[in-house]
């Protein structure tokens, strides 16, 4: 850069600047206005404002080009007719906000007189033109400040047009006929809609901001116009209601947001891991969240109320801890088991009293403890279902797979959350692998060299995991019968192996098998990704295997205990018709009061359902404790261990055998799974569990995403996270209908305990609400519901509902019929349109939002073609920090402002790089400084030599 | 972010979550990532809109860019003098674009700018492969690699033209099932 320009620059700054920013100002605010007037003429203008911007530089190039010639000699002019302007306008530097009070002071003036339009038109129009002149003169001047350039050309540009098409606009605003009424209200509407939209739009932030302000500007003006006479104020009110509610929801949106918890950690987690592990915690997180709100249920509707509101520990028989255990209720050891206080607490189901109605509030425990019970199955099956139905909505719409491999394996398989140059690393070595293996895959199109062999040792796979999972079923099953043994026998006797054997064979289960199925799937030589499907679906039986044959073993169980409660709640019938005898004998009353025993001491049941609950607690625990031992074991240690033993080693463990662990995607999201469904199971029988859940999620949150952080390594061979998130939501859906099997059937037919529980003395758990239905609810209610149990009205409900099934298959069908055919049809008309359109020119919007999105032309040297113009004129553009180089901008663009402005926005095809590096052919007038430059901080990188 | 200056005016807050997927939290956040990259350049009061742009081997530093190999092209299709010298706007609008909420047509709009390399409103066979190129760091042979854009140029193009065009690029990427999971940039 010439120094001399610099000075001169500086003086041209010193004397311009002012009035330029003040100006500059006043004038944008004035546009704005008149922008919005004018605006409403023009309903089509707003829809393509793209093609509008082009016509109007079109239409603004020559003018500015004539203009141009005299620029020199004009420009003091100018400033004073700005100067003066800004003097009427009460004084420079006004700040915003003041301009903007002007501009609603003026916009009512404005709407008064379009009241009585009729005179003062010609006026008017009068004032556009001049205000038209001054916008160009503006814009010129603007372009000075470096700073502020483009958005004044924006604002030139659309003032210009606006007022342009302004004269042939206003004749037809004169009367605000009911058509046009309804045509701005539609333009309202339209306005609207853009705002609501806008972020969609692929759009440059400048352009959405410009346009953003418009549109307020427009709505804002017209929105209370809109209404007529008596409908005004109505019609205002509703509108500032809605932006008020607009308002409000933004915040809450805000809020909500502010409140999803461990954004950092997931992130941090992503970006070391790529997007598979994360989905795992951020699985875990939408988990957490689910239970919050279960736990909020058992807690707020059963827990609380019985805490509060029910006969305190100590008053009756099932809040007592019986005499016998009372030496040893307190001991840690049986504490650990949930014997003891525990199994007397609120904890379980045991606790709760039957007492139809508590406290002040008449609360009703038992049906409220019912409906909770089913609530929390309600409530997981809708939010599954919800969450399936966001994400089915997301996922491609899924072509034959093979369609697409190689284009998706280019532009879809970077991960771009990927920050840890380890991961990129392994990123790019699965990309390279997998390119390489499509490579080979379309090569030969794999030959199968013994195809017998391999069915033979697929079968044989197959049918040992089979085995296994047949094995491990039934040591589950024997395990469990045979701690019903020991439990008949005495506790002290039992070692605690003996006492933890279910929990302990079940989790030891768990943590063989899988790796045991991995090995045994090396045997089927399958595709990886195919194998990472069996893998799974074979891990999920096992679960759901041991968990089923839990359940069997707990349900022979219940049936012992019913027998034995039976026995004994005739005993009790027994003994206290005896007392009463024995009284009444005695004493010659019938007046009886009864028997005088302290809780403790009462004889009671085995409360069958407090032991279903101790042993799915257990069961969590254990579950708990395991996986919690083998993230410290198997992955704290085993890294502890290759970090420091590698120094005195004889191979290197980090490369070579141990190494690092990575993390188990797939497991862990099992675990998770089946986690909950013992939570769905178990909650209906201990309360606590919820409980106890919340407290794993929360701490299996910090924990895991530490020990990922600190001890794994990313994974070589990288899981699909692809539609992951549906995947496991099904395994979700499918666990939650497997767990709530169990608890529906023991609601509906087993018979709750006689002296524990919310239901005792009920025949049937639904009791309660049948009860309820009958006594609390006004009779025809009571009558409609026998009615509605009538097996003659539910026998044709049920044919009714398979019709509908059967009828909405049907038209799903169609509607995938119609889909294809649309697929298809879309797709021959995009070949034709392809054909047709030679590549010539885009007609559809996106391709020119497109081609919008291209680098701002007017940045880069104008082609050969046009009239030489001097150096400086790029410089003028391209020098965006006045800070530095004022004096080169202000200069360039008193020379030369125009042509760099005039350069046609890139709409025609666009069949040359506009990038600097093919720059003007014969482009020797000099470097183009790019913005980079102008900072010094070297040039903009050139990086992509084609 | 932390102290009490006002960063912007409420009306500019309202208005870049109009523009954007943001929150108000997340347009602070991000104004204190852009200034940390160039805290001498960048002001901390954004509430007259100063036009400071930084340049592209800052924001290349950026740890969420740091190891995407198409970082360069990312930052140049968002900036907007083509040059990769990002205004606050066009950072906003970068991450806006990339965030998890956006739509998929948008994403597929920048994905497409963002591979086709020259600029010239197709992918065209030389784009393939300097994709390629960066997603494989240049592992493949010269083979592979005009295989690999031979066989993607057949799947894709539905015209024949041996180029992508929009249209083509869309209907491939709207099949894809990953697309959306890992076009997303989290701030």
């Amino acid at each position: 850069m010439p120094p001399k320009r610099k000075n001169d620059a500086a003086i041209k700054v010193e004397d311009v600047g002012m009035e330029i920013d003040v100006a500059s100002d006043s004038g944008s605010e004035d546009e704005a206005r008149r922008r919005a007037k004018n605006r409403r003429a023009k309903p089509q203008r707003k829809s393509k404002p793209v093609s509008d911007h082009e016509e109007d530089e079109e239409d603004e190039a020559p003018r500015k080009r004539v203009r141009k010639k005299k620029a020199k000699p004009q420009e003091s002019d100018e400033e004073d007719e700005e100067d003066n302007r800004s003097v009427k306008r009460k004084r420079p530097k006004a700040s915003r906000k003041k301009a903007k009070e002007e501009s609603e002071e003026e916009s009512e003036e404005d709407r008064d007189k379009r009241k009585k339009r009729g005179t003062a038109v010609s006026k008017k129009e009068k004032e556009k033109q001049n205000k038209e002149k001054m916008g160009n003169v503006k814009g010129k001047q603007g372009k000075n400040m470096g700073g502020e350039n483009d958005k004044k050309k924006k604002n030139v540009k659309l003032s210009s047009s606006s007022s342009s098409s302004s004269s042939s606009s206003d004749s037809d605003e004169e009367s605000l006929s009911e058509g046009e009424i309804a045509a701005l209200k539609e333009q309202v509407e339209e306005k609207k809609k853009l705002i609501a939209t806008l972020r969609n739009k692929p759009w440059r932030m400048k352009r959405r901001l410009v346009l953003l302000k418009e549109a307020q500007g427009f709505v804002e003006e017209f929105e209370g116009a809109l209404g007529k006479g008596k409908g005004r104020k109505l019609y205002a009110f509703k509108v500032m209601m809605a932006k008020k509610l607009i308002k409000f929801k933004r915040d809450f949106e805000n809020f909500k947001t502010a409140c999803i918890p461990w954004e950092r950690k997931i992130k941090d987690v992503e970006s070391h891991f790529g997007s598979s592990v994360a989905s795992y915690f951020i699985f875990l997180r939408w988990m957490y969240g689910l239970n919050m709100v279960l736990f909020g249920f058992m807690f707020g509707l059963v827990v609380l109320p019985e805490i509060l509101m029910g006969l305190p520990y100590g008053s009756i028989p099932r809040k007592t801890v019986p005499r016998e255990e009372q030496d040893t209720a307190m001991d840690f050891s049986v504490l650990s088991d949930f014997g003891g206080f525990c199994q007397y607490s609120f904890l379980f189901y045991g606790y709760y009293n039957s007492d139809r109605m508590i406290g002040v509030l008449k609360f009703r425990l038992p049906l409220s403890y019912l409906l909770v019970g089913v609530g929390i199955f309600g409530y997981s099956l809708m939010v599954v279902i919800r969450t399936m139905a966001r994400n089915s909505n997301e996922g491609g719409d899924g072509a034959d797979e093979g369609e697409f491999t190689f284009s998706w394996k280019m532009f879809t398989s970077w991960d771009y959350l990927i920050g840890n140059p380890e991961t990129a690393d392994n990123k790019y070595a699965s990309i390279t692998t997998s390119f390489k293996e499509s490579i080979v895959d379309e090569q030969e199109n794999q030959k199968d060299e013994n195809i017998h062999l391999r069915r033979f040792l697929r079968v044989l796979a197959n049918f040992l995991i089979t085995c296994t999972l047949g094995g491990s079923g039934y040591l589950i099953y024997f395990v469990v019968k045979r701690s019903q043994d020991f439990a008949k026998m005495e506790q002290d006797k039992l070692s605690w192996l003996e006492k933890n054997e279910v929990e302990f064979v079940m989790s030891l289960l768990g943590l063989v098998c899988p790796p045991l199925f991995e090995t045994i799937a090396e045997l089927e030589d399958y595709h990886p990704r195919i194998a990472l499907k069996w893998q799974l679906g074979r891990i999920f039986a096992l679960f759901l295997g041991n968990l089923y044959t839990f359940l069997f073993a707990l349900f022979d169980e219940v049936n012992e205990k019913l027998e034995t409660e039976k026995s004994i709640r005739n005993a009790t019938i027994w003994a206290l018709e005896q007392y009463y005898a024995n009284y009444s004998s005695h004493f010659n009353t019938t007046d009886v009061p009864p028997p005088n025993v302290s809780p403790a001491d009462v004889i009671r049941g085995p409360c069958w359902e407090n032991a279903v609950g101790i042993g799915f607690v257990k069961l969590v625990v254990s579950d708990i404790q395991v996986s919690y031992l083998t993230i410290l074991v198997g992955d704290f240690l085993r890294a502890v261990i290759v970090r420091f033993l590698n120094y005195c080693w004889c191979w290197d463990l980090e490369a070579g055998f141990p190494s690092y662990g990575e993390f188990d995607i797939s497991g862990n999201v099992l675990g998770l799974v089946f986690n909950q469904g013992m939570i769905w199971m178990g909650a209906f029988y201990a309360p606590g569990l919820v409980g106890l859940n919340i407290l794993r999620l929360l701490s299996s949150m910090y924990y895991q995403c530490w020990a990922v952080m600190c001890c794994n390594v990313p994974h070589e061979r990288v899981f699909k996270a692809s539609r992951s998130n549906n995947f496991y939501m099904g395994l979700l859906l499918l666990v939650l209908f497997l767990s709530l099997l169990p608890v529906v059937y023991a609601i509906m037919t087993l018979s709750p305990s006689f002296d524990c529980g919310p239901f005792s003395g009920q025949e049937r758990m639904y009791d309660v609400v049948m009860e309820t239905i009958e006594q609390d609810l006004p009779s025809f209610l009571s009558n409609i519901f026998s009615y509605a149990t009538n097996p003659g009205l539910i026998l044709p409900a049920v044919l009714l509902m398979l019709l509908a099934l059967y009828y909405l298959n049907a038209v799903s069908k169609g509607y995938q019929q119609a889909n294809m055919d649309l697929k298809r049809k879309m797709k021959m008309a995009r070949d034709e349109e392809k054909n047709r359109r030679n590549n010539k020119d885009s007609t559809n919007q996106v391709m020119k939002d497109l081609e919008d999105l291209l680098p701002n032309k007017s940045l880069i040297p104008p082609p050969i073609k046009e009239e030489p113009a001097p150096p400086d004129v790029v410089i003028a553009k391209g020098s965006k920090s006045p800070k530095i180089k004022p004096g080169a901008a202000a200069k360039g663009v008193n020379l030369q402002k125009d042509v760099s402005l005039a350069a046609p926005n890139p709409r025609a095809p666009v069949t040359f790089a506009p990038g600097p590096r093919r720059g003007p052919p014969g482009n020797a007038r000099g470097p183009h400084p790019g913005p980079g430059r102008g900072r010094g901080r070297g040039g903009p990188p050139r990086r992509h030599e084609s | 972010m932390g102290n009490k200056q006002t960063t912007f005016t409420e009306e500019q807050l309202e208005a870049f979550q109009d523009c954007t997927f943001f929150t108000r939290k997340e347009i602070q956040r991000l104004h204190g990532r852009y200034r940390e990259l160039a805290p001498h350049l960048v002001p901390l009061d954004y509430t007259n809109n100063p036009d400071i742009r930084v340049p592209l081997t800052l924001i290349v530093t950026m740890p969420e860019l740091k190891e995407n190999p198409f970082r360069d092209r990312i930052v140049e299709t968002f900036s907007e003098d083509g040059h990769g010298n990002l205004s606050f706007n066009d950072f906003v609008d970068m991450f806006s674009a990339l965030c998890e909420t956006s739509p998929r047509e948008l994403k597929t709009i920048y994905a497409f700018r963002i591979y086709d390399f020259n600029r010239d409103n197709f992918i065209c066979k030389e784009d393939l492969k300097m994709t390629l190129n960066k997603l494989t760091k240049g592992e493949l042979t010269p083979e592979e690699v005009s295989l690999v854009c031979d066989k993607s140029m057949e799947e894709a193009d539905l015209d024949g033209d041996s180029k992508l065009s929009f249209s083509d690029f869309e209907n491939m990427v709207s099949k894809a099932p990953d697309f959306l999971s890992n076009f997303h940039v989290r701030i």
